[in-house]
């Protein structure tokens, strides 16, 4: 069973139906004992660094979310794959859950100004290294992105990247252990991104 | 780089997909579940979907049938149609979409569009405006293209941008349905003053109109409803088309 965090932040409605459309069994939870007994946990969101990480203290469930990621697979998407990190510098200076080292960061300082933000649309994921996650995916296949901040000095993590005048981090993975994560989202990237889902429920 | 997108739209009244020629003329054409199916299947990069029915019981068949296409359908979805307060966001979302499209609602009330920025963010919110020239200026036409509001179109592109729209949908009544290519001098217009994506819509007629269009490389997606739900343009031949002419494409 997967169990998707919930904690209050972004809608689900699209990552249950496409879990549920590879026949997967997932729940929808906020209580620890979901995630004790839960084969992988998938932790989503959208909005404010800031913001999401004290809804996700009011859970209760850092502690056990830090425990399991170094016993069972966890998949952080969009803000959840930020959440992952040190910290972030999304309006001010916030810390992160420290799974993966590394920081987030502004894209707009980075790149050059005349492009776009949000990086928003769908850009091409290039396979950086190897990995279980990759089994039904091709190099370059096409994901789908909406995000102002992006992952940095985390390059031991990188398994994929999309180059948006900078490469932006598209998927990473903990250097020794079983926590990805992934910038894009995989559940609004038609069969490519449902193909990701199905490699991560086998990991 | 992010790839120029192709966007079909379904505008859908009583649970079935129509299609009218200059927002007139309205005919049946399809179920909603499986032209969408088939439109992921075919290369569509995103799909919208307009809820033109007024009557409360048309909202209702509209939700089931957005539900029943966002729980089998995972690329990005945006709604629009009678959308004019936060309460209409939080339904639709809540049924599955991703991108709300505000029209003749934020006309009426334009802090709608910085409220719902701020709870949803701006990728969520999308400013559509219907746009037709009146005595050689543009003006933005509100309840479906009926209606002459006297603004301009330009100001109303900026200050939508400011509310904090994160796209812009450019729908040009003088060339919908017309199938004689986009607008472009009223894109232009528009492009020149947001930074905003822009998507164009209405006077697409076959394939070359998407690659004069995305020849102007402040567009970034091209919409259209008629082209697609005839058959008269395949999305799949679109973008080896569009490839070949040297527009990113996704393929």
């Amino acid at each position: 069973m997967i169990a998707v965090v919930d904690y209050g932040v972004g809608n689900l409605f699209s990552l249950m139906s496409s879990l549920r459309y590879l026949g997967l069994d997932c729940i929808v939870t906020n209580k620890k004992e979901d995630l004790l007994k839960a084969e992988k946990i998938i932790l989503p969101g959208v909005g404010a660094f800031g913001d999401a990480m004290e809804k996700l203290k009011e859970t209760g469930l850092v502690g056990t979310i830090k425990d399991l990621a170094g016993v069972k697979p966890l998949l952080g998407i969009c803000l959840g794959m930020q959440l992952l990190f040190d910290k972030s510098f999304e309006h001010g200076e916030y810390e992160g859950l420290g799974l993966i080292s590394g920081l987030v960061a502004p894209l707009a300082a980075d790149i050059n100004p005349t492009l776009k933000v949000p990086h928003m649309g769908w850009n091409k994921l290039e396979i950086v290294r190897d990995d279980p996650i990759f089994k039904y995916f091709t190099n370059c296949e096409w994901v789908y992105y909406v995000h102002s901040y992006y992952a940095k000095n985390c390059s031991n993590a990188i398994l994929g990247v999309s180059e948006y005048d900078v490469m932006v981090t598209g998927l990473v993975r903990s250097p020794s252990g079983m926590v990805y994560g992934m910038q894009f989202h995989p559940e609004k990237s038609g069969n490519a991104g449902l193909r990701l889902l199905k490699a991560f429920s086998e990991i | 780089m992010i790839s120029k997108r192709i966007i079909p739209c379904l505008d859908v009244m009583n649970g079935r997909v129509v299609k009218g020629v200059n927002f007139k003329d309205i005919r049946d054409m399809a179920d909603p579940a499986e032209m969408a199916r088939y439109y992921s299947e075919t290369g569509a990069d995103e799909l919208v979907f307009y809820d033109i029915t007024a009557s409360f019981e048309g909202r209702k068949l509209f939700t089931g049938v957005l539900r029943a296409v966002a729980s089998e359908i995972f690329i990005p979805l945006t709604v629009g149609g009678g959308i004019s307060s936060l309460n209409d966001f939080d339904t639709v979302l809540k049924c599955g979409a991703d991108k709300v499209s505000v029209n003749s609602g934020a006309i009426k009330d334009p802090s709608l569009i910085g409220a719902a920025a701020k709870r949803y963010g701006s990728q969520c919110v999308v400013l559509s405006m219907d746009v037709k020239r009146v005595n050689g200026k543009f003006h933005v036409f509100a309840n479906g293209g009926r209606t002459d509001t006297g603004i301009d179109a330009l100001e109303w592109a900026k200050r939508g941008e400011d509310l904090g729209a994160g796209e812009i949908v450019l729908n040009s009544i003088d060339t919908d349905g017309v199938r004689e290519g986009f607008d472009l001098p009223m894109l232009r217009a528009i492009g020149e003053i947001v930074s905003v994506p822009l998507i164009a819509s209405g006077g697409a007629g076959k394939m070359e109109d998407f690659c004069k269009l995305f020849k102007y490389d402040k567009v970034d997606a091209g919409l259209a409803a008629g082209v697609f739900h005839t058959k008269k343009i395949d999305i799949g031949n679109l973008k080896s088309y569009l490839r070949d002419c040297g527009v990113n494409v996704r393929l």
